[in-house]
C-alpha cells in the first residue's frame, strides 16, 4: 500500500471526503453570514441559535407532527426564516443607523435568550433524531464506507450554496440586491422597495442556517447548544474568506474542512485550533482576507 | 429596574445576616449544581427534588427535626460555585453542601467546605482526586468516580472476550485519566491497546477519528470523553457502521439521560458502568415512579439518585449525633454503615469514598424495550469492594 | 457611539471627584452591608470592565476576546504563586506581565482591522487561547488549578486574613482606576478620542493611528490581567470559565450596561452583572436568559447605561 506522510493513501482519500462534508456545514452557514452581512452590515450572532433552531423545528415536525426529513428540509428554513423576519422588523430595523457593533450586540443577546430558553424546556443532552430511511446505509468505496446521508449533505449543499451564488451575482434580484447594499437611495429611486428587501434577505441567510440544522440533525447531537461553539469557528472562516465575496465563502468553507479534516489525521491535538491559526497567517498578509477587498 | 436587581440582591444579603442568629436548630441542606448548561440535565433540578424526597423520606417532622432545602445554579463557574458557598455556610448558616458536578467547581468547594469547617456530600462530580490527594475530612464522595468507570467498564469487557481497544479520548485532562485508567486495568487483564486518537473537545465531528478507529480493527472502541462528545462519537460510529462491522462501543462516562438523547436505535449495545437503575429491583422502581412526575417526567440518573441517599444518610448521621457539626457527621456517617433503597448496604471508607455495588450495563435493541425508558439489560455486577479504587493507592493523607 | 467628553472643565472634574469619593465610599463602607468575597470579586471585575472599557468606549474598538487576558493571567498567577512559590505581589506582577505579552502579540494582528471585523478576530483569538489552556498539562484541564496559597503580602502580611486581602484588593482596584482615569485625560487619551471619531482625520494629522491603537490595546490587555491575576488569589483558583467566550460577553455585558465610554459606567455594571449572577443563582435556570435580555434592552432603548443616563440627567460627563 503507498503511504503519504505514513498514512495510506486510500485512508487519505477518506479523509479528504470527509473534510469536505464537514466543509459543506461551514460553507452553508459562512454564506448565510455573508449574505447578512453585505446586505445589512450585521454580523449575525444569532446564527449559530439559528442553526440549532432549524434542528429542533425538525424534530418537532417529526415527533409533534410526524413529518420526515424532506418536510424538515422545506418547512424549518421558512419557519425559522420568519422568526428572522420577525427580529429584523421589530430589532434589527431600528440599528441601522448606528455603530454596526450594536448590531452584534443585540444578536448576540438574542442567542443567549434562545439557547437558554430552549435548554430549559428540552434540557441539555439533546434529542434523538435518525437518517431518513431512503439515506441510511452506505457505499463501500474501497478506500472508505461512506454512508449515503454524507454523500447527500455534500451534493445537497454544494446545490444550495451555487445556485444562491447564481442568483446573488447572476441574476436581475441580485444586481437590485447588490445594489441596494452600495446605493439605497438610488435603488429605492428605481421604485424598488428596499426594506422589504432587506427583510427578506436577513430573512433567507437565517433560513441558510435552518437548513444546516436540518442537516446536522440526523448526524449531530440535536441539542440547544449545538451552535454556541461552531459560530465561533464559522466566524473565523469568515474572517479569512473574507466577506466581500459570495463566492469567497462558499470555496473557504470548502477548503477550510478539509485542511481541519487533515490535521485530524496528522495531528488531531491541533484540530480545533487549525483554523484559527490559518485565521492568524492570513490576517498577517492579507487583512482583508482571502477574497475580501478592503474597507 | 438594574439598580433595583442590585438593591434587592443587596438587601437579600443583609436579611441574610438578620436572620442568621435564628438559623440554629435548623439543618440547612445546600443543592449546589448546573441547572442551566451542560451538566443540568444529569444533576440540576433533578438532584433537588431528590434531596427534598431524601428529607421526606427520613420523617424529619415527624421527628421533630427542621431541614431546610435550598438550591442554586454554579453555572459551571468555579467563582460563582465558591462564591455561594462561603455566602451560605457564612451567612445563611447552611450545614451541607450537595452535589456539585464539574470537577474544578468541586474541588474549589472541597477546599472552601474545609477552610469553614462544614460538611460536602459530592454526587455529580467525576474526578477521583477528591478521595485521592484532594480528600478532607469535610468530604464524602458518593456516587462514582473517574477510576471506578474506567475500571468497571475496562476489566469487565476484556473479561468477556474484549481484548484489543481502541481509545477515542477528549484530549484534555479529564479524558487523559480515563483513558490511562481504563488502559490500564485493560493491559493488567491480558487485553491489548491498538491505538488511541486525542479529539479536542466538543468536537463537531468524530468521522475522521472513527474511520480511524474503524482501521485499527480493535474490538472495542473505549470511549473516554463524556457528554455532547460521546453522544455524537455514538451517533456517528451507528452512521458509520462500526457496531455492524463487528466492533463494540465502551463509554467511559455515560448517563442514562445521554442514552434517552440518542434513542435505542442508535445507542443499542453500548457497554459502561452506572451505579444506579431505575429498573433494577422494586425499591429504585419505587424510587423512580415518585421521582419522575416531579422532574418532567425522567427517570433519576446515578447522580440524583445518589443526591438521596447521601442526604438520608447524612441526616440519620445527625439524628444518631444531635448535632450538624461538620467534621464530626462526616466522622459519623464514615462510622455507620449505609443502608437505603436505591444503593443497598454499603459504607463510607476513611478516604472518604462511599462503596456500593456497580453495574455494567448493556444498552437494550428497540426491539427488547417493552416500556418507556427501559433501556438497559445488566451484564455484571461488580461487588462494592471491587469496584472502588483500593484506599491505600489513592494517597489520601486521611489513610493510615 | 457614547457620551462624547468635551475638553475638561473644572465643573466636571469637580463632579467626577464626587463620584469618585462616592465610589470608594462604597468599596470601603460595603463590607459592613455585604459578603466582602462578592465585593472583592465585584472590584476585580470593575477593574476589568474599565480596562475593557478603555479600548471600546475611548478608541471605538469592541473586543469580543477580553476573557484571553483575564484568564491568562489567572493561570500565571496561580501557577506562580501555587508551584513557583511567588508572593502574590510577584505572582500578581507576573500573571499581569503574561497578559501584556499577550495584549502585544494578539494586538498586532488585531489591530489591522477594525469594527466588526476586529470583534471577530479577538474571539477568534480567544478561542484559540482557550484550547491551549483546555489541553495545556499545566492548567490541570477541567480540573482548574485549585487550593492556590494566598501567602504573605511582602513576605510580612498575611493574606489569608479575609481583611487584609480586601484592602490589597482595594487598592489594587483602585491602582488600575486611577490609572485609567488619568490615560483617559492624558494627551494620550485625546488622540485615542480623536481616532474613535475620525480616524482618517488623526492620521492626516499625522499621528501613527496603528500605535496609538496598540498601546491602548496592550494597556487594556495589561490591566485586565492585574484584574485576573486579583481575582485568582481572591478565590485561591484558576479555571477555564475566565477564558471561555461567555466571559468575553459577560464583559461586554457589564460595560453596556454601566454605560460605554462612561469613567464609572463598568463598575457600576459589574456590580449589577454579578449581583445578578450570585441572586438569579438561587432561582435557578434564568440567569443567562436574564442576561441575553439585558442585552437586548440595553441595546434597543437603554445604550447609554445607567451612568449614562444619570450623566445626560445631570449634563455633566461621569
Amino acid at each position: 500500500m503507498t503511504e503519504i506522510f505514513g498514512v495510506p493513501t486510500q485512508a487519505l482519500f477518506g479523509q479528504l471526503l470527509i473534510g469536505l462534508i464537514n466543509g459543506s456545514f461551514y460553507a452553508l452557514l459562512s454564506l448565510g453570514l455573508a449574505v447578512i452581512f453585505g446586505l445589512l452590515n450585521i454580523i449575525n450572532f444569532t446564527h449559530g441559535a439559528q442553526y440549532m433552531m432549524g434542528a429542533f423545528v425538525a424534530w418537532f415536525l417529526l415527533n409533534k407532527a410526524g413529518m420526515g426529513y424532506w418536510w424538515a428540509l422545506v418547512i424549518a428554513p421558512i419557519a425559522v426564516g420568519i422568526f428572522g423576519v420577525i427580529i429584523e422588523r421589530t430589532m434589527l430595523k431600528q440599528l441601522y443607523k448606528l455603530d454596526h457593533l450594536y448590531g452584534l450586540l443585540l444578536t448576540f443577546g438574542l442567542a443567549l435568550i434562545v439557547q437558554g430558553l430552549f435548554r430549559n424546556e428540552y434540557g441539555s443532552s439533546g434529542l434523538p433524531y435518525s437518517i431518513p430511511s431512503q439515506l441510511t446505509g452506505g457505499q463501500r468505496l474501497g478506500f472508505m464506507f461512506l454512508p449515503n446521508y454524507r454523500a447527500w449533505v455534500i451534493v445537497f449543499s454544494l446545490v444550495v450554496c451555487l445556485s444562491t451564488w447564481f442568483v446573488i451575482e447572476k441574476t436581475k434580484l441580485g444586481s437590485y440586491l447588490r445594489a441596494a447594499t452600495e446605493n439605497p437611495e438610488l435603488v429605492r429611486a428605481f421604485g424598488i422597495n428596499v426594506p422589504r428587501m432587506i427583510t427578506l434577505t436577513y430573512g433567507f441567510g437565517v433560513g441558510l442556517a435552518a437548513l444546516a440544522g436540518v442537516m446536522a440533525a440526523p448526524i449531530y447531537s440535536v441539542n440547544p447548544l449545538m451552535g454556541a461553539d461552531l459560530i465561533i469557528v464559522v466566524f473565523a472562516v469568515v474572517v479569512i474568506g473574507g466577506m466581500g465575496s459570495i463566492m469567497g465563502s462558499i470555496v473557504t468553507g470548502f477548503g477550510l474542512g478539509v485542511i481541519e479534516g487533515l490535521t485530524k489525521v496528522f495531528y488531531p491535538e491541533a484540530s480545533n485550533t487549525v483554523i484559527f491559526i490559518i485565521m492568524a497567517i492570513v490576517l498577517m498578509f492579507r487583512p482583508a482576507g482571502l477574497f475580501g477587498t478592503q474597507r | 429596574m438594574f439598580r433595583k436587581l442590585g438593591i434587592a440582591a443587596a438587601v437579600a444579603m443583609a436579611v441574610g445576616t438578620a436572620h442568621a442568629q435564628i438559623s440554629d436548630g435548623v439543618i440547612k441542606i445546600g443543592v449546589l449544581n448546573d441547572q442551566s448548561s451542560l451538566y443540568a440535565d444529569i444533576s440540576g433540578q433533578g438532584a433537588a427534588v431528590a434531596a427534598r424526597m431524601a428529607v421526606e423520606d427520613f420523617g424529619a417532622a415527624k421527628k421533630g427535626m427542621k431541614v431546610e432545602v435550598i438550591q442554586a445554579d454554579h453555572q459551571n463557574k468555579p467563582e460563582v460555585g465558591s462564591a455561594i458557598a462561603r455566602q451560605w455556610y457564612d451567612v445563611d448558616k447552611v450545614d451541607v453542601i450537595v452535589d456539585v458536578p464539574t470537577s474544578s467547581v468541586a474541588l474549589a468547594i472541597n477546599q472552601v467546605t474545609r477552610e469553614k469547617n462544614k460538611a460536602f456530600l459530592v454526587s455529580g462530580a467525576a474526578t477521583s482526586d477528591l478521595t485521592g490527594k484532594a480528600c478532607s475530612p469535610n468530604t464524602i464522595h458518593w456516587t462514582y468516580d473517574t477510576w471506578m468507570l474506567a475500571h468497571g467498564t475496562g476489566s469487565a469487557i476484556v473479561k468477556t472476550g474484549g481484548k484489543t481497544w481502541f481509545f477515542l479520548t477528549a484530549d484534555y485532562a479529564f479524558g487523559h485519566a480515563l483513558e490511562r485508567d481504563t488502559e490500564e486495568v485493560v493491559v493488567k487483564n491480558g487485553g491489548k491497546v491498538l491505538g488511541k486518537v486525542r479529539h479536542p473537545l466538543n468536537a463537531q465531528d468524530f468521522s475522521s477519528f472513527l474511520l480511524q478507529a474503524q482501521s485499527s480493527k480493535a474490538q472495542i472502541i473505549g470511549l473516554a470523553n463524556a457528554g455532547g462528545d460521546t453522544i455524537n462519537s455514538i451517533k456517528q460510529a451507528s452512521e458509520f457502521g462500526l457496531v455492524e462491522g463487528g466492533q463494540g462501543l465502551a463509554g467511559m462516562l455515560v448517563f442514562i439521560s445521554d442514552i434517552h438523547a440518542l434513542g435505542l436505535k442508535t445507542a443499542q449495545g453500548l457497554i459502561f458502568t452506572e451505579t444506579f437503575y431505575w429498573d433494577r429491583n422494586d425499591a429504585s422502581r419505587a424510587f423512580a415512579k415518585r421521582f419522575a412526575p416531579q422532574y418532567k417526567g425522567n427517570m433519576p440518573t446515578m447522580v440524583q439518585a445518589g443526591v438521596y441517599s447521601a442526604v438520608l444518610h447524612y441526616l440519620k448521621a445527625v439524628e444518631a449525633l444531635k448535632s450538624d457539626d461538620g467534621p464530626k457527621v462526616i466522622a459519623k456517617m464514615k462510622q455507620m454503615p449505609t443502608d437505603d433503597p436505591l444503593f443497598g448496604k454499603g459504607r463510607v471508607r476513611q478516604d472518604g469514598r462511599k462503596i456500593h455495588d456497580a453495574y455494567l450495563v448493556e444498552v437494550k435493541r428497540p426491539s427488547e424495550s417493552k416500556y418507556p425508558w427501559d433501556y438497559y439489560k445488566i451484564r455484571a455486577t461488580i461487588p462494592a469492594e471491587e469496584a472502588f479504587r483500593p484506599e491505600k493507592e489513592g494517597g489520601c493523607p486521611l489513610v493510615k | 457611539m457614547a457620551a462624547v467628553l468635551p475638553a475638561q472643565r473644572k465643573a466636571e472634574i469637580g463632579q467626577q471627584r464626587i463620584a469618585l469619593a462616592v465610589m470608594l465610599a462604597f468599596f470601603v463602607l460595603g463590607p459592613l452591608a455585604m459578603y466582602p468575597v462578592f465585593l472583592m470579586k465585584v472590584m476585580c471585575f470593575a477593574l476589568f470592565a474599565c480596562a475593557f472599557n478603555l479600548l471600546i468606549g475611548f478608541v471605538g474598538l469592541l473586543s469580543f476576546g477580553h476573557a484571553m487576558f483575564l484568564g491568562t493571567a489567572g493561570y500565571v498567577c496561580a501557577y506562580a504563586a501555587k508551584v513557583w512559590g511567588f508572593t502574590p505581589e510577584l505572582a500578581i506582577l507576573a500573571g499581569t506581565a503574561a497578559a501584556c505579552v499577550l495584549g502585544i502579540v494578539t494586538g498586532l494582528l488585531a489591530i489591522r482591522r477594525q469594527g466588526i471585523y476586529f470583534a471577530m478576530i479577538t474571539l477568534a483569538l480567544a478561542q484559540m487561547i482557550y484550547f491551549f489552556y483546555l489541553q495545556a498539562p499545566f492548567t490541570g484541564g477541567e480540573d482548574g488549578i485549585q487550593a492556590v496559597p494566598r501567602g504573605n503580602l511582602f513576605g510580612l502580611v498575611d493574606l489569608s486574613n479575609v481583611w487584609t486581602m480586601y484592602a490589597t484588593v482595594l487598592v489594587v482596584f483602585l491602582g488600575g482606576f486611577l490609572l485609567i482615569y488619568r490615560t483617559i485625560h492624558s494627551p494620550f487619551g485625546q488622540v485615542l478620542k480623536a481616532i474613535r471619531e475620525n480616524e482618517a482625520r488623526a492620521t492626516s494629522l499625522g499621528y501613527d493611528v496603528d500605535r496609538y491603537k496598540l498601546a491602548a490595546y496592550v494597556i487594556s490587555a495589561t490591566l485586565s490581567g492585574l484584574a485576573g491575576a486579583t481575582n485568582a488569589l481572591v478565590f485561591q483558583l484558576a479555571a477555564l470559565n475566565n477564558v471561555h467566550w461567555g466571559m468575553s460577553g459577560e464583559v461586554v455585558l457589564m460595560t453596556l450596561v454601566g454605560g460605554l465610554g462612561t469613567i464609572f459606567g463598568p463598575v457600576v455594571g459589574a456590580l449589577v452583572v454579578l449581583a445578578m449572577e450570585n441572586y438569579l443563582a438561587t432561582l435557578g435556570f434564568w440567569v443567562t436568559i436574564a442576561q441575553g435580555a439585558i442585552f437586548v434592552v440595553c441595546v434597543l432603548a437603554f445604550r447609554r447605561g445607567i451612568i449614562g443616563e444619570l450623566a445626560r440627567l445631570i449634563k455633566k460627563p461621569l
